[in-house]
């Protein structure tokens, strides 16, 4: 309950403030918040989620936008009367839509006694995964997922759509003479960054891999595998970020990740079942189920990597082309 | 029944204020962070529905046999997955307004427009 | 010795409970952005150590046991790392430190 005190108060402090750059980290503040909120609701999966992707990442494109759309809000000049009262006529009739619903956390709510339980008895005997979620997500509703993976993979087109330039190739001298220039500037946190960034990589592959045993799977993985290389950029600059990890092999590891999940569906087919119908995978259903999920949580993790890393790299190259413009002619 | 029901109240509190920020400001940034809090209020609502007093997390372990429902939790990280690529996308047509109308506040856009046509 | 342990452990979660705290009454009382920083950082990363500590002296598994002892080698390492790039930041964008007090009485007296 005093969480939920705290995050109302976040979002009035975000209302009343106008300035971004306060908004944004309080946005932050508000998703890690809510965060360790799921996980008092024994919803650790969601919350791992919602802390990788809500407080680091979305806070991480907001503050790039904030720097290219400026830091302050204007003042509105219309009268926000209007806009209370039809706020507050909405927000008691959906109290008064809630007062019909059954007591928080009772056992007996219809929500629980219908479909849950035929996942939580059957999980194991057919598809041998402790997670649920991980079971549900990736082999009973494994259509919804498929639709989401190519929701993500049509964001990053949508990003490279409106946000692409065209970048001159830097000369290598240009590059190594930045490096050295910055080496002394920003010392301690490239040698940290160094010394941190396998263990990133570690933690996400092992997110990827115990997702079946635990919290995690694709989505983490992937969250966090941008995570250490934004991080990577951030530091080095994005000339050499752009040489490790050259723009084509991102956008085309995007598309690799959706259509990795497609065929696992269309072998399915071929070897005589439905669609995404992972008991055809192998000789034993179980092993076919667990092979099956291996596969799409793979093409997830890729999917999600690239996506994130794209947008950024296009959301931080169109900053520094602003900012080279703005040096150009000031 | 305050105690039964204060959760979904603090989450249609959080919708409103997430839905005041979205109507009553102009300044586009600021929206898209107004459709950000009203999203995760939607995520608690469907979170705070899927609790059971005594259960744990859905992962099978040996010795408990309540188990929180597993559904919504497939649901919402959907759904937070997909609004961050949303809000990735919105961010991205904030940056290009800026740079084809110089603004991003909603009546400097409208008087430009209105001054163009 | 078990209750020794388990006393030893409620100690270390309480004093690193009250360092948490003590590091958010530093940044609503300390004057200037630097102090704040410095108050936050140490204060902060003794505590989270403090709290890890306790709950591995709990006698977790050994799965557990390791996992906690990641957390307490990657706090150490980015909590000060973090403070650093903060303060970096700000003086960057030349927010300067205040390094002596405004004092009251010489304006009253001239």
């Amino acid at each position: 309950m005093v969480l939920l005190g705290f995050l109302v108060c976040i979002a009035i402090a975000i209302v009343r403030l106008k300035d971004l750059f306060a908004v944004v980290m309080l946005s932050g503040i508000y998703g890690l918040l809510s965060a360790s909120f799921f996980v008092t609701l024994d919803a650790v999966d969601v919350a791992f989620t919602e802390a990788a992707v809500g407080a680091g990442i979305a806070t991480l494109l907001m503050l790039v936008t904030v720097t290219m759309t400026g830091r302050y809000e204007h003042s509105a000049h219309h009268n926000s009367i209007w806009a209370l009262a039809v706020v507050l006529v909405t927000g008691v009739l959906l109290i008064y839509g809630t007062l019909d619903m059954p007591y928080f956390g009772s056992v007996d709510a219809p929500a629980q006694l219908h479909v849950a339980p035929r996942y939580i008895n059957n999980s194991m005997q057919e598809i041998g995964v402790p997670n649920i979620v991980t079971s549900v997500l990736a082999s009973y509703r494994g259509y919804d997922t498929l639709g989401e993976v190519v929701v993500i993979f049509t964001a990053g087109v949508g990003v490279l759509a409106l946000l692409s330039a065209v970048h001159r190739p830097e000369k290598d001298d240009g590059i190594v003479s930045v490096n050295v220039s910055m080496h002394e500037k920003y010392l301690i946190l490239r040698v940290v960054t160094k010394i941190l960034i396998p263990f990133i990589l570690l933690f996400a592959l092992y997110v990827q891999f115990h997702g079946d045993y635990g919290p995690g799977g694709g989505f983490q993985a992937g969250v966090i595998f941008a995570a250490a290389i934004i991080l990577y950029s951030m530091l080095f600059g994005m000339s050499t970020a752009r040489r490790v990890i050259s723009q084509p092999l991102i956008q085309l590891l995007s598309a690799i990740g959706v259509l990795v999940y497609g065929s696992v569906g269309v072998v399915s087919i071929l070897n005589g079942g439905n669609f995404l119908d992972y008991n055809l995978l192998s000789d034993d259903p179980v092993a076919g189920q667990h092979l099956g999920i291996l596969l799409v949580e793979l093409g997830i993790g890729c999917t999600v990597t690239s996506v994130m890393v794209i947008i950024f790299f296009n959301f931080a190259g169109r900053t520094e082309d602003h900012m080279r413009n703005e040096r150009k002619s000031a | 029944m305050f105690l039964g029901l204060y959760n979904y109240w603090i989450v249609v509190v959080l919708m409103m204020i997430g839905f005041y920020i979205i109507i009553a400001h102009g300044n586009l940034v600021k929206k898209i962070v107004g459709l950000n809090i009203f999203q995760t209020s939607v995520f608690i609502f469907y979170i705070s529905v899927s609790n059971i007093d005594g259960g744990t997390a859905p992962i099978l372990a040996e010795g408990f046999n309540q188990y929180s429902n597993p559904l919504p939790h497939v649901l919402i990280l959907t759904a937070i997955v997909v609004g961050i690529a949303t809000t990735a996308l919105g961010l991205a047509l904030a940056m290009r307004i800026k740079e084809a109308y110089g603004s991003i506040e909603e009546e400097e856009i409208q008087q430009r427009v209105n001054r163009e046509c | 010795m078990d209750s020794v342990i388990e006393f030893s452990s409620a100690l270390c979660l309480l004093i690193g409970s009250f360092l948490c705290l003590s590091g958010g009454v530093g940044i609503l009382r300390f004057p200037d952005f630097y102090t704040r920083m410095h108050a936050v950082g140490v204060t902060d990363t003794l505590g989270a150590a403090m709290i890890l500590i306790g709950l591995m002296l709990l006698r977790p598994e050994n799965l557990v046991l390791f996992k906690l002892i990641m957390i307490l080698l990657m706090t150490l390492f980015i909590n000060p790392t973090a403070s650093h790039a903060l303060a970096r930041a700000a003086l960057h964008s030349g927010l300067l430190p205040l390094l002596h007090r405004k004092d009251k009485n010489i304006g009253a007296e001239s």
